[in-house]
């Protein structure tokens, strides 16, 4: 099964680096991995996406939190939440072929930001899950380049993620 | 305001954190840091011959000391020098901080003369490291690597200080605390599951403890003495664990493991639940892992929360320091008596854990030695092994009666460590009388550290256990990969007229009957000596575990069992 895990990090020199050459180091299989800004300066958020049959969760969370500057890993995957990934594909769109390729993404609620003589830019943000049937649907259409951002996820409710920076379980040493 | 040169703060740093004596080797991207040096005459500075052995002996030093041992070395080639001795650190938890020089911040990524990317090389095995290239980051930076290199879990940390920033001048005010808000080391274990496994152990019928390496980093031997008694629960120790408790207490069984004695590994087989109290599962204590303690419950015990699952499922997971839970955990275990039970162990040990060779045996082995080691210093010394048959035999064989007098290379098994951290011994503990014993290969991995030990009048006791061979990997070869003793034999120089060399007095031992004389002679020596027993050049060493196989599956005669069979991996 597949867990999405959401880690808070210190912007201190070679953190994002720390937590890769961890995955390597221990032969965990990441699916997709993002980072970016937070509500804090100085705080960086990285999104997970592991096979939870591959690799153990528990150990992702624990040897992250061993990374001095890893303020806090949270398993979201039970917790409602939303998860988002983008895409950006470029598809082989002759003019024949393009009011049907418009009509899909409408349906899906993609945008179309490019459009040349034979081909067409989309663009989905959606749950991975949707962006696969998406692009599924239009790969008979013949697929020139395709990129996907890996997810980003927050959960639902009032409460954050932020809040109390370390579960007792899981403090490093 | 005053101001200082980074060189000098980091000397004052050093000073804040309580260091007299380091352990490096100068060169030009430290040169500045070198400088300042003799204005601080408070700090001792040892010379080594090699930075790898400033390392080993920084950890030889915090093993014993508890405190953290620091090594130096310059950019590029001194640092990459230190990267084993890191690594040996980190796989043994052991707390040092290795400061490091850098090419000027103007060079760095620009492949500079000795520019080596030494945060990135040391990422994986180091607690935590820091480049620095601001003389205003130096104070924090040297309080945090203090701070994290000794608490929670122990661990090397390292700082790589670029030229310009030691030479570059600010103020110097070191801070009082430190603000890591992602790094809060949990030591007190959760009460709810303390008291599960207290009423675990209650109940227990067969219950054991297995003792580790964080008994000792946590000072908790008297705390372990006292629950063992109090609870009459007999104890095994890893080979980390070693000395932890006095190994002629009632309570005390020895090694499990690969080499472990078949009564400790059958013990752990036979066991109900196994308290793991500061060991992490290593395969070689445990073995084929799916066959390991299959009759127990196993309670761990780590500070690492990560070490609790990591290896074997956990019926009691307790995340928090040796000590603090087993005073926790004495004070509501009952009182109880497993004489049957340890009887029954003793039984298994009696008929198949020899301590002693076959005294009708011709041959000269180890175990001679070794048996007048403990018959004579009377377990009054500090031993640090190499890596081979002889840290086996010497785990084995020699008795330890006091904490931290046992010192090895265990989770990374590093060649060459027995001399240069023998040194750490001897400064940390002057007046103590020290052995490194190693093999003869190992022996040569860093014998340069002779000229050191004379430089620096240490009065260390060397024991090389000359068979001619890289006997660990013959023994292997004569086992697994039939008889083929490719790249094993080896060649060695007269041992006694190297250490002449370096004006070391020491003899050769070619009979049984000669030991005790020759160590009798080393101790009567007032500074270094050097013993080089020529021993039987195959023999085994027994028990043993084939590599992969089940801990049930012991076998301490080659003929007893068809190899094939109890393989599984190599
Ligand atoms: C640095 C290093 N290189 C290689 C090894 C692999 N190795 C383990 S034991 C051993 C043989 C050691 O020979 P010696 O020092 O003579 O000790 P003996 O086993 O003969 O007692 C070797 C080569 C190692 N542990 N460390
Ligand atoms: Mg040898």
């Amino acid at each position: 099964m597949k867990h999405t895990l959401v880690a808070l990090l210190r912007d201190q020199p070679g953190v994002l680096n720390r937590s890769v050459s961890l995955f390597r180091r221990r032969g965990f299989n990441i699916e997709s991995l993002t980072v970016g800004h937070t509500e804090t300066a100085g705080i960086s958020r990285m999104t997970l996406v592991i096979d939870g049959d591959t690799t153990s969760v528990e150990q992702v969370i624990k040897q992250l939190y061993k990374l001095i500057d890893v303020l806090k890993v949270s398993d979201v995957t039970q917790d409602p939440n939303v998860t988002r990934d983008l895409l950006l594909v470029k598809v082989y769109a002759p003019p024949a072929k393009r009011s049907e390729l418009m009509q899909l993404a409408d349906i899906f609620g993609a945008k179309i930001v490019d459009v040349v003589p034979d081909a067409m830019m989309i663009e989905l943000s959606g749950s991975p899950e949707q962006l696969d049937r998406f692009v599924d649907l239009i790969r008979p259409f013949g697929i020139r380049e395709m990129v996907r951002t890996g997810c980003v996820a927050m959960t639902r409710g009032a409460s954050t993620i932020s809040g109390p920076y370390q579960s007792q379980e899981f403090r490093a040493a | 305001m005053k101001t200082l040169t980074g060189a000098q703060m980091m000397c004052e740093a050093l000073i804040a954190e309580g260091v007299d004596v380091m352990f490096g080797y100068p060169g030009g991207a430290i040169m500045p840091f070198y400088h300042a040096l003799p204005e601080y005459p408070q700090l001792r500075h040892i010379l080594v011959r090699h930075e790898q052995a400033a390392g080993h002996a920084a950890e030889g030093y915090a093993r014993t000391s508890g405190k953290v041992g620091v090594c130096v070395a310059t950019s590029g080639p001194g640092a990459t020098n230190l990267v084993t001795a890191i690594a040996d650190a980190m796989m043994d938890s052991i707390p040092i901080v290795a400061i490091t020089g850098q090419v000027v911040t103007s060079l760095i990524g620009k492949d500079g003369f000795q520019e080596t990317d030494v945060t990135g090389i040391t990422q994986p095995i180091t607690k935590h490291n820091y480049l620095v290239t601001d003389v205003r980051d130096l104070p924090r930076v040297f309080k945090e690597a203090f701070h994290i290199a000794r608490t929670g879990r122990p661990g090397p940390v390292l700082i790589d200080v670029a030229k310009d920033t030691q030479n570059a001048r600010g103020v110097f005010e070191y801070p009082a605390t430190v603000d890591l808000p992602g790094y809060k080391p949990n030591y007190d274990g959760n009460r709810r599951q303390i008291k599960e496994a207290a009423n675990l152990l209650n109940q227990a019928k067969k219950p054991l403890i297995m003792a580790g390496h964080g008994i000792l980093l946590g000072h908790a031997s008297t705390e372990l003495r006292e629950f063992a008694e109090k609870t009459g629960i007999p104890v095994i120790t890893t080979l980390l664990g070693i000395s932890c408790i006095p190994e002629d207490h009632p309570l005390s069984l020895g090694m499990p493991g690969m080499h472990g004695w078949v009564h400790v590994n059958r013990a752990i087989q036979e066991c109900d639940v196994l308290f793991t109290i500061g060991a992490r599962f290593d395969d070689r204590v445990t073995g084929k892992l799916d066959s390991f303690a299959r009759n127990a419950k196993i309670i761990h015990v780590d500070i690492d929360p990560a070490e609790v699952g990591k290896n074997v499922v956990t019926a009691v997971p307790i995340v928090g320091d040796a000590k603090r839970v087993l005073e926790h955990l004495t004070e509501i275990a009952n009182p109880n008596d497993h004489s049957e039970w340890v009887n029954h162990i003793r039984e298994v040990q009696a008929t198949r854990s020899k301590r002693q060779r076959d005294p009708e045996s011709a041959m000269f082995t180890p175990h001679h030695v070794y048996a007048e080691f403990t018959r004579i210093l009377q377990g009054e010394f500090r031993v640090c092994t190499d890596v081979g048959q002889h840290q086996m035999w010497a785990a084995q064989l020699i008795e330890y009666m006091k904490p931290h007098t046992h010192i090895t290379s265990g989770g990374l098994g590093t060649m060459g460590f027995a001399l240069p951290a023998a040194m750490g011994v001897q400064v940390a503990c002057p007046n103590e009388e020290v052995w490194a014993i190693a093999g003869d290969g190992g022996f040569q991995m860093n014998l340069q550290e002779l000229a050191t030990v004379v430089q620096e009048s240490l009065p260390l006791k060397i024991c090389i256990i000359n068979n001619g061979y890289l006997g660990m990997v013959r023994q292997w070869q004569e086992l697994f990969h039939e008889r083929r003793y490719s790249a094993t034999p080896m060649w060695s120089p007269d041992f006694i007229k190297l250490a002449d060399a370096y004006g070391i007095p020491g003899v050769r031992v070619e009979r049984a009957e000669d030991v005790a004389e020759a160590i009798h002679q080393a101790r009567a020596t007032n500074g270094p000596f050097l013993i080089e027993f020529v021993v039987e050049r195959e023999v085994n060493v027994y028990p043993m575990v084939a590599p992969g196989a089940s801990i049930s599956d012991m076998f301490e005669d080659p003929s007893e069992v068809e190899i094939e069979d109890v393989v599984a991996v190599k």
